[in-house]
């Protein structure tokens, strides 16, 4: 009787024991093992080659979950702005007729360095840096 | 700097003698009220006093002389002669020049244009002059909100005429725009939200040169702001058929002042405007209804993602990416919407198609949130079985280990 | 299970383990009505361990600069396999280890553990109690969220409030004149390095104490056994008590798992130092109490500010309490019984009071 209450005693002991210790163990090895996308945040983003931007054209780039508006101005220069109008949230595009950035929604315009120019935007758009690698067009955050 | 340096110093030079203020600031009642009112006055900061409007010498302390027709005294301005007495210096470009450069100089011509205007010409002393919009004796500047010409003040100044039926009842003019559009979504924006950029009386109907859009030009009014609607308008096939109706574009269907927020019921249930003139099998009506039923597609596609979503997200998922997937589709809903202005259901499909692929994704990351929820509890409830279990042996050892304590002790 | 097995001879031949086993059969736990209060010094214990180890896995993805300390959290949130059950239990397991760090404290109170010779394992216990708020506050703001900013902001405020020195403080603390990425920098230092340290040489000597000085009883259960002429009950500290502290660190970890999987920790909105603070922004729980105090003083009192009383205030309080031991006891060596247990419920009744109205104004 004592023999069963003992082993009873140690199966108790021993199978909970390791299988409460594999349950901690587990997670922690699968913690530390690296996850297929290694990198945590998106400080840069590639915004495709330089041929595929003509001056005085505009273009959307996804950076992170937001979108971005890519400029090529008629000067030549890369300028890059958060797409997401500061009125209510559009998002906004490059106009080519008239080289400004405009809102569909309710006609908010801004210029090429990101200023309101008309309509009901309140606020400037946040400005990207843009640097070129070689042929390769890469979008990243300010300082 | 200097500027400012210079209206300092002239407002005190001149502001040394005034004897109008002086005098009627310890008079009484009706007398005493503009002298008081008079200190939140925007021209007291620019040296003036009440003899630039009502004449008078504001040196002189005997009343004799300051108030002395031969000095120029008129007393109380009639209204008719209002307009004129402003313009004097509101429409003299050289001097407003002085003080503030960049203000307007056209107000007095614009007014003379007005409904206002022309009646208060023939003579009609019960329209709005001057001061009944802008105050008197305490004019504010514009952006001041204390000023009954602020942006989110402008519509109860129009309304103290416009939505009194004993005083428009004369003109025939209903009163019901006030009440409709503190219904309106435009409202809403103004008053709640605080976006001053949304539309008020004067963003429609001008200000001093007041008058109500003409039909055929409505669509262009509320283009000022909604200019994608009105582009498809005016390519669609309704602009030319209201032109020739002479029914006032965007008006027929929205409404003018009690401007609701657009939905699926206006195109297709009890309360739909495309019925009151399309039959239901008519090639209308089915437009209309085929564009409710790909506009409600996608809103409840969006509305399942969204309810998924929420569900994860209350049970501590991370669905941030998800959430922000949703925000595009919502995009592809209003772009939907925009569409119905073509009045072609082919427009309106493409938005929706374009949504649908997000709603679609965006379910299925919900759904993988939950699954994901279920594992780890799963995973809990087979981890606290292992402990509980431990437990129960430790507790069991314990009372074994207890019991041959005592066994020794008492043997 | 009486034969040694060879490695652990090897071991014991090597480390003289003998004298420790020796230690380890004689040490003994008193039994009596208040014993359950003798567990919370080992659950605190134990919730430090579970939070070096958690802390230590999450080092190998958190980036402590402002442009990364927020995404690398959501990181390990949501890409990481487990992250959300490492993050979820090192912050709740923070919140559990200060739980149980002032009951501990308050037990000790109330069965007099703190006398004579005990009084240097009550200040350092103390000093480790305000290391453990030292990293709760540290750790707080490293996941650089709206509320963790606002809370160091509102914080690092008040340490600015202290006559004097107060300036230099909150420069210390905030590694500049506002909290910004220097503040996270210096948190961070401060959170895996300096603190952890501290806390080590602290906790060594704490537990040596313990150990040296055995665990103490509460007088009346020393009376109760000499009036029936017996001796005060002793359990085995091995392996009985330490049967049931491994119950209670079991158990432990089973609210912790359960804590972690059912309600995760939230990662909020990433700080915007440029955003206006969010109305309702308050600190941890553990700083409630005086944090609502200082929102009660008017702004001034008689001549002095009110926060500088408010402060003064705590500091007296603290002193107060540092000093237990000392005043515990007059001069003839009698106990203020009264005066230690009128003081423990009063602190008690006002740091729940406090927290609660702090938590829900």
């Amino acid at each position: 009787m004592e023999q069963a209450r003992r082993s009873l005693l140690r199966w108790l002991l021993g199978g909970g024991f390791s299988a409460s210790i594999i349950s901690f163990l587990y997670p922690a090895f699968r913690f530390m093992s690296p996850p297929e996308v290694p990198e945590a945040s998106i400080n840069e983003v590639s915004a495709g080659k330089v041929q595929d931007l003509k001056q005085n054209q505009g273009r959307i780039v996804k950076f992170g979950n937001l979108p971005v508006l890519l400029v090529h101005t008629s000067a030549g220069e890369w300028r890059a702005f958060s797409a997401v109008c500061t009125h209510l949230n559009c998002t906004v595009q490059f106009r080519e007729s008239s080289s400004q950035i405009w809102c569909a929604c309710h006609n908010g315009l801004y210029n090429l360095n990101g200023q309101v120019v008309s309509g009901p935007p309140p606020r400037p758009l946040d400005e990207y840096a843009v640097h070129i690698r070689g042929d390769e067009v890469v979008v990243s955050r300010r300082a | 700097m200097k500027r400012a340096l210079a209206v300092l110093v002239f407002t005190t030079s001149v502001s040394a003698a005034d004897t109008c203020v002086e005098c009627h600031s310890v008079l009484d009642g009706n007398l005493q009220a503009p002298a008081k009112a008079f200190s939140n006055d925007v021209h007291s900061r620019f040296g003036l006093s009440c003899a630039d409007c009502h004449g008078g010498d504001r040196t002189a302390s005997d009343p004799e002389q300051s108030m002395s027709r031969a000095k120029g005294f008129v007393g109380k301005i009639p209204r008719t002669a209002i307009p004129e007495r402003c313009g004097h210096c509101h429409s003299d470009a050289a001097f407003m020049q002085k003080h503030k450069p960049r203000q307007r100089v056209d107000q007095l011509a614009q007014y003379r244009t007005s409904v206002h205007g022309k009646r208060l010409a023939a003579g009609d002393t019960a329209v709005a002059t001057c001061i009944d919009c802008h105050s008197v004796h305490d004019i504010r500047e514009t952006r001041d909100p204390l000023s009954p010409v602020h942006p989110l003040r402008l519509p109860e100044t129009c309304a103290r005429c416009h939505a009194d039926a004993g005083h428009m009842a004369k003109y025939k003019l209903p009163t019901d725009q006030f009440a409709g559009y503190r219904k309106s979504v435009h409202w809403e924006a103004l008053a709640q939200r605080g976006d001053l950029s949304a539309p008020s009386c004067a963003s429609c109907h001008g200000n001093h040169g007041a008058q109500p859009p003409d039909v055929a030009s409505v669509a262009a009014v509320c283009g000022t702001c909604h200019v994608m609607m009105e582009d498809l308008y005016k390519g669609s096939p309704h602009a030319p058929v209201f032109a020739s109706m002479g029914a006032a574009g965007c008006v027929v269907c929205h409404g003018n002042h009690e401007i609701k927020r657009p939905g699926i019921g206006m195109l297709a249930g009890p309360n739909a405007v495309c019925s009151q003139c399309h039959d239901s099998d008519s090639a209308g009506g089915k437009a209309a209804a085929e564009m409710a039923r790909q506009i409600g597609s996608l809103d409840k596609a969006i509305q399942k993602s969204d309810q998924v979503l929420a569900v994860a997200q209350q049970s501590g998922m991370e669905v941030s990416e998800a959430l922000l997937r949703q925000r595009e589709a919502k995009e592809a809903l209003v772009k939907a919407a925009v569409a119905v202005h073509a009045f072609q259901p082919a427009a309106v499909q493409k938005p929706v198609q374009e949504g649908l692929a997000i709603t679609t994704e965006t379910f299925r990351a919900g759904v993988s949130a939950l699954n994901e929820r279920r594992f780890r509890r799963i995973g809990l409830g087979v981890s606290l079985t292992a402990i509980l279990i431990t437990m129960l042996g430790l507790w069991l050892a314990i009372r074994a280990i207890d019991g041959r304590k005592h066994d020794r002790e008492t043997a | 299970m009486t034969e040694t097995p060879q490695t652990l001879a090897w071991f014991e031949e090597r480390l003289g383990l003998a004298s420790m086993r020796k230690f380890l059969a004689h040490k003994t736990v008193p039994v009596h009505a208040g014993t359950m209060w003798y567990y919370f010094g080992g659950i605190t214990l134990f919730l430090f361990v579970i939070q070096v180890l958690t802390g230590t896995l999450l080092l190998l993805y958190y980036r402590p600069s402002p442009g990364e300390a927020y995404e690398s959290v959501q990181f390990i949130m949501t890409r990481v396999q487990f992250g959300w059950l490492v993050r979820s239990v090192h912050s709740w397991s923070a919140n559990l280890m200060i739980l149980s760090a002032f009951i501990h404290m308050f037990s000790v109170v109330f069965l007099r553990a703190f006398r004579r010779p005990r009084e240097l394992t009550w200040l350092s216990g103390i000093a480790l109690l305000g290391l453990a708020l030292g990293f709760g506050f540290s750790g707080y703001l490293l996941p650089w969220n709206t509320v963790s900013y606002f809370a160091t902001k509102v914080g690092t405020d008040m340490a600015a409030a202290v006559p004097g020195v107060g300036h230099y403080i909150a420069r210390f603390l905030r590694g500049g004149n506002d909290v910004g990425g220097a503040t996270l920098t210096r948190f961070f230092g401060f959170h895996v390095a300096v603190l952890p340290g501290l806390t080590t040489l602290l906790l060594l000597a704490h537990l040596a104490l313990v150990q040296k000085h055995g665990i103490s009883a509460p007088r009346w259960a020393e009376e109760e056994y000499e009036r029936k002429r017996m001796p005060l009950p002793q359990m085995p500290f091995f392996p009985n008590f330490f049967l049931r502290e491994l119950m209670a660190w079991y158990a432990a970890l089973g609210v912790l798992g359960s804590l972690a999987a059912l309600f995760p920790w939230e990662l909020g909105i990433k700080a915007d130092p440029f955003a206006p603070a969010p109305a309702g922004i308050r600190p941890e729980w553990y700083f409630l109490a005086p944090f609502y105090t200082l929102k009660l003083i008017p702004s001034h009192v008689w001549v002095f500010e009110g926060e500088l009383v408010g402060l003064l205030g705590f500091g007296l309080l603290a002193l107060w309490w540092v000093a237990l031991p000392f005043w515990a006891v007059d001069r003839k060596g009698i106990e203020r019984t009264r005066w230690v247990t009128g003081a423990g419920v009063l602190l008690i009744a006002y740091l729940t009071t406090f927290s609660a109205l702090g938590y829900w104004r």
